[in-house]
Protein backbone atom coordinates (compact mmCIF):
# COMPACT_ATOMS: atom_id res chain seq x y z
CA UNK A 1 0.00 0.00 0.00
CA UNK A 2 1.77 3.71 -0.88
CA UNK A 3 2.40 5.58 1.96
CA UNK A 4 -0.17 8.75 1.57
CA UNK A 5 1.45 12.34 1.12
CA UNK A 6 3.52 13.88 3.51
CA UNK A 7 1.56 17.13 4.90
CA UNK A 8 4.45 18.96 6.23
CA UNK A 9 2.08 20.56 9.13
CA UNK A 10 1.97 16.80 10.62
CA UNK A 11 5.26 16.60 11.00
CA UNK A 12 6.47 16.27 14.62
CA UNK A 13 10.04 17.52 13.39
CA UNK A 14 10.25 19.73 10.61
CA UNK A 15 14.26 21.67 10.06
CA UNK A 16 14.45 23.36 7.05
CA UNK A 17 17.93 24.87 6.22
CA UNK A 18 18.55 24.35 9.90
CA UNK A 19 22.44 24.60 10.65
CA UNK A 20 23.23 23.36 14.70
CA UNK A 21 26.43 24.78 16.95
CA UNK A 22 28.10 22.78 18.83
CA UNK A 23 26.80 22.63 22.53
CA UNK A 24 30.19 23.64 24.00
CA UNK A 25 30.94 26.41 21.51
CA UNK A 26 27.62 27.56 20.04
CA UNK A 27 29.21 29.47 17.49
CA UNK A 28 30.55 26.43 15.91
CA UNK A 29 28.63 24.61 13.32
CA UNK A 30 28.63 21.09 13.17
CA UNK A 31 25.43 20.10 10.98
CA UNK A 32 24.96 22.42 8.55
CA UNK A 33 21.94 23.13 5.90
CA UNK A 34 19.68 20.22 7.92
CA UNK A 35 16.77 19.93 6.21
CA UNK A 36 14.24 16.96 7.86
CA UNK A 37 11.40 15.80 8.18
CA UNK A 38 9.63 13.08 10.93
CA UNK A 39 6.62 12.17 11.30
CA UNK A 40 4.54 10.70 14.08
CA UNK A 41 5.50 7.20 14.68
CA UNK A 42 8.72 7.32 13.01
CA UNK A 43 11.71 5.35 13.82
CA UNK A 44 14.71 7.16 12.90
CA UNK A 45 18.69 6.32 13.86
CA UNK A 46 21.16 8.79 12.55
CA UNK A 47 24.07 7.41 12.07
CA UNK A 48 27.89 9.68 12.32
CA UNK A 49 31.23 8.66 13.36
CA UNK A 50 32.55 9.67 17.10
CA UNK A 51 32.78 13.87 16.88
CA UNK A 52 30.62 14.09 13.75
CA UNK A 53 28.12 16.21 15.82
CA UNK A 54 25.25 13.73 16.00
CA UNK A 55 24.99 14.68 19.89
CA UNK A 56 25.07 18.40 19.38
CA UNK A 57 22.43 17.89 16.58
CA UNK A 58 20.38 16.02 19.36
CA UNK A 59 20.82 18.61 21.59
CA UNK A 60 19.78 21.55 19.51
CA UNK A 61 16.51 19.13 18.05
CA UNK A 62 15.78 18.71 21.86
CA UNK A 63 15.41 22.61 22.39
CA UNK A 64 18.42 23.06 24.23
CA UNK A 65 19.81 25.39 22.27
CA UNK A 66 18.82 27.59 19.34
CA UNK A 67 20.25 26.56 15.76
CA UNK A 68 22.56 28.91 14.31
CA UNK A 69 20.49 29.48 11.10
CA UNK A 70 17.54 27.88 9.50
CA UNK A 71 13.98 27.48 10.82
CA UNK A 72 12.72 23.82 13.29
CA UNK A 73 9.66 23.45 14.60
CA UNK A 74 8.24 20.70 17.21
CA UNK A 75 4.69 19.95 16.99
CA UNK A 76 3.66 23.09 14.69
CA UNK A 77 5.79 25.18 17.14
CA UNK A 78 9.16 26.86 16.79
CA UNK A 79 11.92 25.98 18.86
CA UNK A 80 13.78 26.45 21.29
CA UNK A 81 11.38 26.98 23.97
CA UNK A 82 11.94 28.57 26.87
CA UNK A 83 8.62 30.47 27.98
CA UNK A 84 6.84 28.96 30.72
CA UNK A 85 3.94 29.26 28.71
CA UNK A 86 4.96 27.22 26.34
CA UNK A 87 6.29 24.33 28.74
CA UNK A 88 3.48 21.79 28.56
CA UNK A 89 4.20 21.48 24.69
CA UNK A 90 7.99 21.23 25.21
CA UNK A 91 7.61 18.47 27.23
CA UNK A 92 5.96 16.20 24.78
CA UNK A 93 9.54 15.70 23.96
CA UNK A 94 11.78 13.48 25.94
CA UNK A 95 15.75 13.40 25.87
CA UNK A 96 18.00 10.15 26.94
CA UNK A 97 21.45 11.46 27.47
CA UNK A 98 24.51 9.74 26.32
CA UNK A 99 25.41 8.76 29.75
CA UNK A 100 22.13 9.15 31.53
CA UNK A 101 23.42 12.46 33.15
CA UNK A 102 21.94 11.16 36.20
CA UNK A 103 21.65 14.29 39.51
CA UNK A 104 24.45 12.57 41.58
CA UNK A 105 23.02 13.95 44.52
CA UNK A 106 19.76 11.96 44.43
CA UNK A 107 19.21 8.25 44.26
CA UNK A 108 18.03 6.45 41.07
CA UNK A 109 14.40 6.57 42.37
CA UNK A 110 14.40 10.18 43.07
CA UNK A 111 16.10 11.12 39.43
CA UNK A 112 13.26 9.08 38.02
CA UNK A 113 10.59 11.21 40.40
CA UNK A 114 11.92 14.33 40.01
CA UNK A 115 10.36 15.56 36.62
CA UNK A 116 6.96 14.56 37.83
CA UNK A 117 7.45 15.94 41.35
CA UNK A 118 8.45 18.80 39.70
CA UNK A 119 5.92 19.56 36.89
CA UNK A 120 2.61 18.09 39.09
CA UNK A 121 3.36 19.34 42.41
CA UNK A 122 3.68 16.50 44.19
CA UNK A 123 5.38 14.75 47.14
CA UNK A 124 7.58 11.84 46.78
CA UNK A 125 4.64 9.52 48.14
CA UNK A 126 2.55 10.75 45.29
CA UNK A 127 4.76 10.02 42.63
CA UNK A 128 6.15 6.53 44.01
CA UNK A 129 3.70 3.88 42.25
CA UNK A 130 4.45 5.85 38.57
CA UNK A 131 8.11 5.36 39.76
CA UNK A 132 7.97 1.85 41.30
CA UNK A 133 5.78 1.30 37.74
CA UNK A 134 9.17 2.61 36.05
CA UNK A 135 11.68 0.90 37.77
CA UNK A 136 9.97 -2.77 37.47
CA UNK A 137 9.73 -1.84 33.38
CA UNK A 138 13.49 -0.72 33.56
CA UNK A 139 15.02 -3.66 35.60
CA UNK A 140 16.28 -0.82 38.37
CA UNK A 141 14.33 -1.82 41.46
CA UNK A 142 17.00 -3.42 43.13
CA UNK A 143 18.64 -0.16 42.10
CA UNK A 144 16.28 2.21 43.35
CA UNK A 145 18.11 3.67 46.48
CA UNK A 146 21.29 3.56 45.06
CA UNK A 147 23.07 7.12 43.94
CA UNK A 148 24.72 7.74 40.20
CA UNK A 149 28.06 7.47 41.48
CA UNK A 150 28.06 3.70 42.62
CA UNK A 151 25.98 2.98 38.91
CA UNK A 152 27.34 1.21 35.98
CA UNK A 153 26.99 2.80 32.76
CA UNK A 154 24.38 0.48 31.55
CA UNK A 155 22.19 0.87 34.65
CA UNK A 156 23.10 4.64 34.51
CA UNK A 157 21.53 4.84 31.36
CA UNK A 158 18.56 3.13 31.64
CA UNK A 159 17.72 5.37 34.71
CA UNK A 160 18.17 7.95 32.08
CA UNK A 161 15.63 6.50 29.82
CA UNK A 162 13.28 5.95 32.56
CA UNK A 163 13.77 9.40 34.29
CA UNK A 164 12.74 10.81 30.46
CA UNK A 165 9.86 8.34 30.13
CA UNK A 166 8.09 9.29 33.67
CA UNK A 167 6.60 12.49 32.18
CA UNK A 168 5.63 10.09 29.08
CA UNK A 169 6.84 12.40 25.93
CA UNK A 170 5.30 11.74 22.57
CA UNK A 171 8.17 11.60 21.27
CA UNK A 172 11.90 10.72 22.33
CA UNK A 173 15.70 11.59 21.54
CA UNK A 174 18.42 9.31 22.43
CA UNK A 175 21.99 10.06 22.45
CA UNK A 176 24.04 7.09 21.58
CA UNK A 177 21.49 4.40 23.63
CA UNK A 178 23.68 1.15 22.52
CA UNK A 179 26.71 2.74 22.50
CA UNK A 180 29.77 1.10 25.17
CA UNK A 181 27.31 -1.82 26.04
CA UNK A 182 27.41 -5.62 26.06
CA UNK A 183 25.57 -7.64 23.72
CA UNK A 184 22.79 -8.59 26.16
CA UNK A 185 22.39 -5.26 26.94
CA UNK A 186 22.33 -4.23 23.57
CA UNK A 187 19.36 -6.58 22.81
CA UNK A 188 17.40 -5.03 26.17
CA UNK A 189 17.74 -1.56 24.60
CA UNK A 190 16.68 -2.27 21.15
CA UNK A 191 13.63 -4.81 22.49
CA UNK A 192 12.94 -2.09 24.95
CA UNK A 193 12.62 0.58 21.83
CA UNK A 194 10.82 -2.05 19.55
CA UNK A 195 7.90 -1.77 23.13
CA UNK A 196 8.18 1.73 23.15
CA UNK A 197 7.25 2.13 19.09
CA UNK A 198 4.81 -0.18 19.10
CA UNK A 199 3.35 1.16 22.20
CA UNK A 200 3.09 0.11 25.62
CA UNK A 201 0.77 0.31 28.57
CA UNK A 202 2.61 2.72 30.82
CA UNK A 203 2.30 5.42 27.83
CA UNK A 204 -1.87 4.58 27.55
CA UNK A 205 -0.44 1.95 24.21
CA UNK A 206 0.30 4.61 21.99
CA UNK A 207 3.33 4.41 19.58
CA UNK A 208 6.40 6.61 19.99
CA UNK A 209 7.98 8.88 17.95
CA UNK A 210 11.83 7.97 18.51
CA UNK A 211 15.35 9.21 17.35
CA UNK A 212 18.15 7.91 18.24
CA UNK A 213 21.98 7.82 17.39
CA UNK A 214 25.36 5.46 16.87
CA UNK A 215 28.15 4.93 15.80
CA UNK A 216 27.54 1.79 14.42
CA UNK A 217 24.19 1.10 12.38
CA UNK A 218 24.58 -2.67 12.37
CA UNK A 219 22.93 -3.49 15.41
CA UNK A 220 19.77 -1.13 14.25
CA UNK A 221 18.59 -3.56 11.55
CA UNK A 222 15.03 -4.81 11.48
CA UNK A 223 14.87 -2.40 14.16
CA UNK A 224 14.41 1.41 13.17
CA UNK A 225 12.83 2.22 10.54
CA UNK A 226 14.53 5.37 8.99
CA UNK A 227 18.38 6.51 8.70
CA UNK A 228 20.37 9.13 8.16
CA UNK A 229 23.99 9.92 8.25
CA UNK A 230 25.98 12.86 9.40
CA UNK A 231 29.90 13.40 7.82
CA UNK A 232 31.79 16.66 7.30
CA UNK A 233 29.30 18.90 8.95
CA UNK A 234 26.25 17.59 6.34
CA UNK A 235 23.32 15.70 7.32
CA UNK A 236 21.82 13.09 4.88
CA UNK A 237 19.22 11.12 4.41
CA UNK A 238 19.26 8.02 3.38
CA UNK A 239 16.14 6.32 3.93
CA UNK A 240 15.36 2.36 5.13
CA UNK A 241 17.98 -0.20 5.73
CA UNK A 242 17.34 -1.36 1.82
CA UNK A 243 18.49 2.17 0.34
CA UNK A 244 21.28 2.29 3.10
CA UNK A 245 22.78 -0.86 1.52
CA UNK A 246 22.56 0.84 -1.74
CA UNK A 247 23.89 4.14 -0.62
CA UNK A 248 27.47 4.47 -2.51
CA UNK A 249 28.53 6.95 0.71
CA UNK A 250 31.83 5.69 1.83
CA UNK A 251 30.17 6.68 5.51
CA UNK A 252 27.16 4.46 4.92
CA UNK A 253 29.07 2.01 4.10
CA UNK A 254 31.27 1.95 7.38
CA UNK A 255 28.36 2.35 9.71
CA UNK A 256 26.29 -0.71 8.53
CA UNK A 257 29.59 -2.80 6.84
CA UNK A 258 29.94 -6.10 8.53
CA UNK A 259 33.53 -5.40 8.10
CA UNK A 260 33.58 -1.75 9.26
CA UNK A 261 34.56 -1.37 13.05
CA UNK A 262 31.94 -1.36 15.69
CA UNK A 263 31.47 1.22 18.42
CA UNK B 1 74.63 60.31 26.06
CA UNK B 2 73.61 57.46 23.40
CA UNK B 3 72.21 55.41 26.20
CA UNK B 4 70.67 58.53 28.25
CA UNK B 5 68.39 59.29 25.04
CA UNK B 6 67.38 56.00 24.90
CA UNK B 7 66.38 56.13 28.45
CA UNK B 8 64.41 59.45 27.84
CA UNK B 9 62.85 57.72 24.70
CA UNK B 10 62.10 54.67 27.01
CA UNK B 11 60.26 56.77 29.42
CA UNK B 12 58.12 59.20 26.76
CA UNK B 13 56.95 55.66 24.82
CA UNK B 14 53.56 54.86 25.62
CA UNK B 15 53.46 51.55 28.28
CA UNK B 16 54.48 48.64 26.71
CA UNK B 17 51.85 46.52 24.55
CA UNK B 18 51.97 43.42 26.99
CA UNK B 19 51.05 45.46 29.95
CA UNK B 20 48.72 47.45 28.34
CA UNK B 21 47.09 44.74 27.25
CA UNK B 22 46.94 43.31 30.53
CA UNK B 23 45.49 45.90 31.81
CA UNK B 24 42.89 46.56 29.21
CA UNK B 25 41.92 42.88 29.69
CA UNK B 26 41.69 42.70 33.30
CA UNK B 27 39.43 45.89 33.26
CA UNK B 28 37.07 44.35 30.23
CA UNK B 29 37.46 41.04 32.57
CA UNK B 30 36.42 42.93 35.41
CA UNK B 31 33.27 44.67 32.99
CA UNK B 32 32.43 41.76 32.28
CA UNK B 33 31.94 39.86 35.26
CA UNK B 34 30.30 42.93 36.95
CA UNK B 35 27.44 42.63 34.27
CA UNK B 36 27.22 39.35 34.34
CA UNK B 37 26.88 38.95 38.39
CA UNK B 38 24.55 41.83 38.14
CA UNK B 39 22.43 40.28 35.42
CA UNK B 40 22.14 36.68 37.58
CA UNK B 41 21.09 38.80 40.58
CA UNK B 42 18.37 40.16 38.37
CA UNK B 43 17.62 36.58 37.23
CA UNK B 44 17.62 35.19 40.45
CA UNK B 45 15.69 37.49 42.08
CA UNK B 46 12.88 37.07 39.86
CA UNK B 47 12.95 33.62 39.75
CA UNK B 48 12.48 33.48 43.46
CA UNK B 49 9.54 36.11 43.15
CA UNK B 50 7.91 34.95 39.93
CA UNK B 51 8.31 31.06 41.45
CA UNK B 52 7.70 31.29 44.81
CA UNK B 53 5.26 28.93 44.63
CA UNK B 54 5.72 26.40 41.79
CA UNK B 55 7.01 23.17 42.75
CA UNK B 56 6.73 23.89 46.60
CA UNK B 57 6.60 20.25 47.16
CA UNK B 58 10.14 19.36 45.88
CA UNK B 59 12.00 23.22 45.86
CA UNK B 60 10.36 24.03 49.75
CA UNK B 61 12.14 21.24 51.62
CA UNK B 62 15.46 22.16 49.16
CA UNK B 63 15.25 25.33 51.00
CA UNK B 64 15.21 24.12 54.33
CA UNK B 65 17.53 21.78 53.85
CA UNK B 66 20.05 24.98 52.49
CA UNK B 67 18.82 27.01 55.68
CA UNK B 68 19.74 23.79 57.79
CA UNK B 69 22.98 23.68 55.92
CA UNK B 70 24.03 27.49 56.02
CA UNK B 71 22.71 27.88 59.52
CA UNK B 72 21.59 25.43 61.84
CA UNK B 73 24.77 23.22 60.91
CA UNK B 74 27.33 25.78 61.55
CA UNK B 75 25.72 26.94 64.97
CA UNK B 76 28.08 25.09 67.26
CA UNK B 77 31.08 26.58 65.69
CA UNK B 78 29.75 29.89 65.88
CA UNK B 79 28.99 29.87 69.21
CA UNK B 80 32.76 28.93 70.00
CA UNK B 81 33.74 31.80 67.98
CA UNK B 82 31.10 34.09 69.69
CA UNK B 83 32.77 33.52 72.64
CA UNK B 84 36.20 34.02 71.26
CA UNK B 85 34.93 37.28 69.56
CA UNK B 86 33.44 38.91 73.14
CA UNK B 87 36.94 38.04 74.50
CA UNK B 88 38.94 39.44 72.13
CA UNK B 89 37.28 42.67 72.01
CA UNK B 90 36.50 42.98 76.01
CA UNK B 91 40.11 41.61 76.57
CA UNK B 92 41.91 44.22 74.58
CA UNK B 93 38.87 47.20 75.36
CA UNK B 94 38.97 46.98 79.01
CA UNK B 95 42.64 47.40 79.96
CA UNK B 96 41.92 50.52 77.92
CA UNK B 97 38.86 52.20 78.81
CA UNK B 98 39.86 51.58 82.66
CA UNK B 99 42.97 53.37 82.57
CA UNK B 100 41.05 56.33 80.72
CA UNK B 101 38.29 56.10 82.75
CA UNK B 102 35.48 56.17 80.56
CA UNK B 103 34.38 52.17 81.35
CA UNK B 104 31.09 53.42 80.79
CA UNK B 105 31.53 52.70 77.02
CA UNK B 106 32.23 49.26 76.93
CA UNK B 107 28.74 48.58 75.90
CA UNK B 108 28.91 51.33 73.13
CA UNK B 109 32.10 49.60 71.91
CA UNK B 110 30.22 46.48 71.93
CA UNK B 111 27.28 47.66 69.66
CA UNK B 112 29.79 49.42 67.47
CA UNK B 113 32.34 46.69 66.96
CA UNK B 114 29.99 43.80 67.21
CA UNK B 115 26.47 44.60 66.24
CA UNK B 116 27.55 47.18 63.73
CA UNK B 117 30.58 45.66 61.89
CA UNK B 118 32.42 42.64 63.17
CA UNK B 119 29.45 40.70 63.58
CA UNK B 120 27.88 40.62 60.05
CA UNK B 121 31.04 40.53 57.90
CA UNK B 122 32.45 37.18 60.18
CA UNK B 123 28.94 35.69 59.71
CA UNK B 124 29.38 36.18 55.91
CA UNK B 125 32.70 35.07 56.04
CA UNK B 126 32.82 32.05 57.42
CA UNK B 127 29.48 30.82 55.71
CA UNK B 128 31.35 31.63 52.78
CA UNK B 129 33.99 29.60 53.78
CA UNK B 130 32.07 26.43 54.97
CA UNK B 131 28.82 27.12 52.85
CA UNK B 132 29.83 29.12 49.95
CA UNK B 133 32.77 27.19 48.62
CA UNK B 134 30.78 24.04 48.95
CA UNK B 135 28.14 25.85 46.17
CA UNK B 136 30.59 26.58 43.98
CA UNK B 137 32.69 23.13 43.79
CA UNK B 138 28.65 21.15 43.92
CA UNK B 139 27.35 23.60 41.04
CA UNK B 140 30.65 23.38 38.94
CA UNK B 141 30.92 19.91 39.04
CA UNK B 142 26.69 19.23 37.87
CA UNK B 143 27.75 21.69 35.24
CA UNK B 144 30.30 19.84 33.91
CA UNK B 145 28.64 16.93 34.04
CA UNK B 146 26.05 18.22 32.46
CA UNK B 147 23.27 18.21 35.27
CA UNK B 148 22.37 21.59 34.13
CA UNK B 149 21.51 20.34 30.46
CA UNK B 150 19.48 17.49 31.94
CA UNK B 151 17.82 19.91 33.88
CA UNK B 152 16.84 22.34 30.70
CA UNK B 153 16.26 18.62 29.20
CA UNK B 154 13.23 17.84 31.65
CA UNK B 155 11.58 21.66 31.67
CA UNK B 156 13.24 22.57 34.88
CA UNK B 157 14.69 25.99 35.22
CA UNK B 158 18.05 25.33 36.79
CA UNK B 159 17.76 28.86 38.49
CA UNK B 160 14.82 27.76 40.19
CA UNK B 161 15.95 24.24 41.23
CA UNK B 162 19.54 25.04 41.85
CA UNK B 163 20.46 28.16 43.09
CA UNK B 164 16.94 30.02 44.47
CA UNK B 165 17.23 27.32 47.42
CA UNK B 166 20.49 28.29 48.09
CA UNK B 167 20.01 32.03 47.96
CA UNK B 168 17.00 31.88 50.64
CA UNK B 169 19.05 29.33 52.74
CA UNK B 170 22.42 31.58 52.72
CA UNK B 171 20.07 35.03 53.45
CA UNK B 172 18.59 33.37 56.06
CA UNK B 173 21.38 31.14 57.06
CA UNK B 174 23.43 34.42 57.38
CA UNK B 175 21.30 36.69 59.48
CA UNK B 176 20.21 33.77 62.09
CA UNK B 177 24.17 32.90 62.31
CA UNK B 178 24.44 37.15 63.16
CA UNK B 179 22.19 37.06 65.51
CA UNK B 180 23.38 34.24 67.66
CA UNK B 181 27.02 35.22 67.24
CA UNK B 182 26.14 38.93 68.26
CA UNK B 183 23.89 37.62 71.33
CA UNK B 184 26.93 35.04 72.19
CA UNK B 185 29.91 37.85 71.67
CA UNK B 186 27.34 39.99 73.86
CA UNK B 187 27.02 37.92 76.82
CA UNK B 188 30.83 36.22 76.66
CA UNK B 189 32.05 39.75 76.34
CA UNK B 190 30.27 40.58 79.72
CA UNK B 191 31.50 37.21 80.96
CA UNK B 192 35.58 38.32 80.20
CA UNK B 193 34.98 41.48 81.55
CA UNK B 194 33.98 40.02 85.25
CA UNK B 195 36.49 37.25 84.79
CA UNK B 196 38.90 41.02 84.80
CA UNK B 197 37.27 42.39 88.06
CA UNK B 198 35.69 44.70 85.34
CA UNK B 199 33.54 47.18 88.25
CA UNK B 200 30.37 46.55 86.21
CA UNK B 201 27.13 45.29 86.54
CA UNK B 202 25.20 43.38 84.33
CA UNK B 203 22.70 45.45 84.98
CA UNK B 204 24.38 48.38 83.71
CA UNK B 205 26.35 46.42 81.26
CA UNK B 206 22.95 45.61 79.34
CA UNK B 207 21.54 48.76 79.70
CA UNK B 208 24.66 50.64 78.16
CA UNK B 209 23.96 47.89 75.09
CA UNK B 210 20.31 48.99 75.02
CA UNK B 211 21.38 52.79 75.43
CA UNK B 212 23.65 52.34 72.34
CA UNK B 213 21.26 50.38 70.16
CA UNK B 214 18.94 52.09 68.31
CA UNK B 215 16.12 51.45 65.87
CA UNK B 216 18.02 51.74 62.46
CA UNK B 217 20.54 49.07 64.14
CA UNK B 218 18.33 46.42 63.99
CA UNK B 219 16.67 47.23 60.82
CA UNK B 220 20.24 47.70 59.19
CA UNK B 221 21.10 44.73 60.89
CA UNK B 222 18.83 42.65 59.24
CA UNK B 223 19.47 44.12 55.27
CA UNK B 224 23.23 44.08 55.96
CA UNK B 225 23.23 40.05 56.89
CA UNK B 226 20.46 39.43 54.12
CA UNK B 227 22.73 40.78 51.21
CA UNK B 228 25.77 39.63 52.62
CA UNK B 229 23.96 35.83 52.55
CA UNK B 230 22.39 36.83 48.97
CA UNK B 231 25.95 38.19 47.79
CA UNK B 232 27.52 35.01 48.84
CA UNK B 233 24.70 32.77 47.18
CA UNK B 234 24.45 34.66 43.80
CA UNK B 235 27.92 35.09 43.51
CA UNK B 236 29.38 31.61 44.13
CA UNK B 237 25.99 30.35 42.35
CA UNK B 238 27.23 32.51 39.50
CA UNK B 239 30.39 30.77 39.19
CA UNK B 240 29.65 27.19 39.74
CA UNK B 241 26.47 27.67 37.54
CA UNK B 242 25.93 30.50 34.94
CA UNK B 243 28.93 28.89 32.36
CA UNK B 244 30.53 26.24 31.07
CA UNK B 245 32.53 24.47 32.90
CA UNK B 246 35.06 21.75 32.71
CA UNK B 247 36.44 19.67 35.64
CA UNK B 248 40.06 21.34 36.27
CA UNK B 249 38.23 24.67 36.07
CA UNK B 250 36.00 23.69 39.03
CA UNK B 251 38.77 24.89 41.57
CA UNK B 252 39.83 28.62 39.88
CA UNK B 253 35.93 29.14 39.44
CA UNK B 254 35.89 28.33 43.50
CA UNK B 255 38.58 30.77 43.71
CA UNK B 256 37.40 33.33 42.05
CA UNK B 257 34.11 33.11 43.09
CA UNK B 258 35.86 33.52 47.08
CA UNK B 259 37.75 36.51 45.84
CA UNK B 260 34.71 38.29 44.21
CA UNK B 261 32.30 37.52 47.17
CA UNK B 262 35.00 39.15 49.35
CA UNK B 263 35.46 41.74 47.58
CA UNK B 264 31.80 42.98 47.09
CA UNK B 265 30.91 42.25 50.54
CA UNK B 266 33.74 44.51 51.30
CA UNK B 267 31.94 47.14 49.18
CA UNK B 268 28.65 46.79 50.51
CA UNK B 269 29.97 47.22 54.24
CA UNK B 270 31.78 50.57 53.06
CA UNK B 271 28.03 51.27 51.84
CA UNK B 272 26.59 50.38 55.19
CA UNK B 273 29.18 52.20 57.38
CA UNK B 274 28.10 55.74 54.96
CA UNK B 275 24.51 55.04 55.80
CA UNK B 276 25.12 54.36 59.52
CA UNK B 277 26.97 57.62 59.25
CA UNK B 278 24.11 59.38 57.95
CA UNK B 279 21.23 58.00 59.82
Amino acid sequence: MAEPPFNPADAVILMKGVTAGALRQPARPVAVDVNWEVRAGDYWVIGGLQGAGKTDLLMMAAGLMPPLRGTYQFLGERMPIFEEGRLAHRLRLGLVFDTGQLFNHLTVAENIALPLRYHQNLSAGEAAAQVRELLEWCGLESRADTTPGTLGRNWAKRAGLARALVLKPEVLLLDAPISGLDLRQTHWWLDFLGQLHRGHPFLGGRPMTLVATASDLRPWKGRARQFAVLRDDRFVVLGDWAQLEAASRDLARELWAAEAGGD
Amino acid sequence: MAETAGVVRGLEAPLPRSLSHFLGHRLFNFLLTTRGLGAFALITLGVILKKWRVARRVVWPMMCREVARAGLRLLPMFLYLSVALGLVIIGQSVSWLTRVGAIEYLGAIMVLVVVRELGPLMAALLVLARVGTATVIELGTARAMGEVEALEALGIDPVHYLVAPRVIGMAVGVFSLTVYLILGALVSGYLWAFVQDVPLLPGDYFQQLAGALSWPDFVLLGLKTTAFGFIIAVVTCYHGLAQPLRLEEVSAATVRAVAQSVIVCALVDAGFIVVYLTV
